[in-house]
């Protein structure tokens, strides 16, 4: 298997995240004494530099989202991390909060002090309730060491952090539903603009970052942004924490250079199918990314090769399918997932995803038609250009694809009414 | 530490104790809940969004639009245990069908119904996290992953065991 280049993950099993001790003997907390010695403007340059982009899904560049809250006037802000994981087939965040709770706290407070803020928010899932605990202890060890709190390291920067708990709603990984949910509202989405940089949390200007993003930040104050953006393989830039899930011998959490091939992670890392079994096809990036076929996986693995390869990068999920399996099942559960999931408030999302099930179960049980696809089609389209957020924006995608990549499979059930 | 139960009669006292420590507060009211949840029987009374927003001055109405909303509360009464069954892709493809199918048969109740003891709610949940490790369940709040049918049940067996200490 290929060596891990691990940054996101560069202390995870290296010490117990009970021991706020045995972090800070691992370098813990250095690189916030150093971003607080550089100042804002450089530190937000470093991350500029670093060409670290936002690895929850939206793949925004973390520097500019920084330098556009830092410029925001506003006498309150906020740091909000997302760890609402609720992408089904990714689960890298649980593994740097569970191993390594601390660098997420500095990566947490080094962003504040780009920003401005004095406040941060940790939305953790309900599905995660072992950790509630977890962070709670190292925010109250990162307290009493003066890592947070008043006046970090003789400056006047002040900073502390919250854990919150979601309550098992998909649709609060989208950033203003999270904001909502946080304020103690029902999680359904705002409508942008006002942006959160401008009107987040409370109104307040408000960073939003995911887990593992912050995670890395540390290590590029210290090290540098050139250093981080050098990493990558040929011109990619940086690595990314990948889940690998399905029908794979070496199912796990690992951390490449972006730029490794997707057959790489499957092949070298994953192992293959288990069993003797046949790779049939992957869905890349979450519930709501690309599913492609076995002859599409020769590509580097970074946002814009995704997108040219009829992939998705989005979390970094690559789940694996072998030739035991039934695509449309699998979209037929992606699609039971988004009809759970809608929040209901915009009428594509939550009319859409329910008669694209439906369509689907039609098709499954062999009494679809050719007009089907066409409804599929021009339906998906819909969803895509008018769904309020993300989530509806992008649940059709498993059908578009399949479409597209396994169409045989759709002909087959209609021709032959289901019968193989 | 376990919270002393209300379940039986709802004790709407302790229920504006717990909204009491959290007043003024917007960003806790998921706390409130999960509290009131947990030494409710786990569910939540329908009295308690009148006893929370005469404490709390949040509209009853947007109270109970946000237990409804929230795929971990439940106004109706569920059982000691609440079995989660992840039914998410990653989870369905390696599985996690013959594990529910398992556990529903063993308990004899299907997915929203409870046990006659009290003991045991069967529930599909979407994806919990444990992608790498499926086919995964939640009991309460411990994951259990790596599951075939037959370790689901065992797993069971031993919370029916420690249940009847």
């Amino acid at each position: 298997m290929m060596q891990e280049t691990r940054i996101a993950l560069r202390f995870v099993g290296k010490y117990n995240p009970d021991s706020i001790e045995e972090f800070c003997a691992l370098g813990g907390y250095e690189g916030l004494r150093k971003a607080v010695e550089m100042g804002q403007k450089n530190l937000i340059q470093e991350v500029s530099d670093a060409s670290l982009w936002g690895y929850g899904g939206a793949a925004f560049p973390t520097g500019r989202k920084w330098s556009v809250v830092a410029a925001t006037k506003g006498k309150q802000k906020y740091v909000v991390c997302d760890a609402d994981e609720g992408e089904p087939g990714t689960n890298k965040d649980r593994v740097i909060m569970t191993g390594d709770p601390h660098s997420l706290l500095e990566g947490m407070a080094i962003a504040g002090f780009a920003v401005g803020a004095d406040m941060g928010y940790i939305y953790l899932r309900y599905e995660y309730p072992q950790l509630f605990p977890v962070l709670e202890k190292a925010i109250d060890d990162a307290r009493k060491a003066g890592y947070l709190g008043r006046n970090l390291f003789g400056s006047k920067f002040c900073f502390d952090v919250k854990v919150v708990s979601g309550g098992g709603a998909y649709v609060c990984g989208e950033e203003t539903a999270l904001l909502e949910s946080i304020e103690g509202k029902r999680g359904e989405p705002r409508y942008k603009p006002p942006y959160p940089s401008e009107a987040g949390l409370f109104g307040c200007p408000t960073v939003i970052n995911n887990v593992e993003t912050l995670a890395i930040v540390p290590s590029i104050v210290l090290n540098g942004g050139n250093w981080y953006a050098s990493i990558g393989i040929g011109h990619h830039h940086g690595t990314k924490v990948f889940t690998l899930s399905g029908n794979l011998v070496n199912r796990g959490v690992y951390e490449y250079p972006r730029g490794i091939t997707l057959r790489q992670l499957i092949e070298d890392v994953g192992g293959g199918c288990p069993d003797g079994h046949r790779l049939l096809g992957v869905q890349t990036g979450g519930a709501s990314g690309n599913i492609i076929s076995v002859d599409m996986i020769d590509f580097p693995m970074d946002v814009e090769d995704c997108a040219a390869a009829g992939a998705t990068f989005g979390t970094g999920d690559i789940m694996v399918f072998d030739d035991t399996q039934d695509v449309l099942e699998i979209v037929e559960n992606l699609l039971e997932f988004f009809t759970h999931e809608s929040c209901g408030k915009c009428t594509p999302c939550r009319e859409g995803n329910t008669r694209l099930l439906q369509l689907i179960r039609k098709i499954r049980r062999g009494d679809g038609t050719m007009e089907d696809l066409d409804t599929l089609q021009d339906l998906c389209q819909t969803m895509k250009d008018c769904s309020l957020c993300g989530l509806g924006q992008a649940s059709p995608t498993p059908v578009i694809s399949t479409l597209k990549n396994f169409r045989n499979v759709y002909l087959n059930k209609i021709e032959r009414g289901g019968k193989e | 530490m376990q919270e002393e139960s209300c379940q039986t009669s709802v004790d709407l006292s302790r229920i504006a104790a717990i909204a009491g420590r959290y007043k003024d507060e917007p960003d806790q009211l998921m706390r409130i809940l999960l509290e009131i949840q947990s030494c409710c029987g786990n569910s939540i009374p329908r009295e308690a969004a009148t006893v929370i927003s005469s404490v709390t001055g949040i509209p009853e109405a947007k109270i109970w639009g946000y237990i409804t909303f929230y795929a971990m509360f439940s106004d109706k009464p569920r059982g000691k245990y609440i079995i989660r069954m992840c039914k998410s892709a990653p989870c369905h493809i390696v599985g996690a069908q013959a594990v529910a199918q398992a556990i529903s048969e063993y308990l004899g109740i299907a997915p929203g119904e409870t046990t006659e003891d009290g003991m045991f709610t069967l529930e599909y949940c979407e994806c919990i996290g444990m992608c790498d490790t499926a086919p995964a369940i939640m009991i309460n709040d411990s994951v259990h992953s790596g599951l075939t049918p037959e370790s689901a049940v065992e797993l069971i067996k031993s919370y029916q065991q420690g249940g009847a200490e």
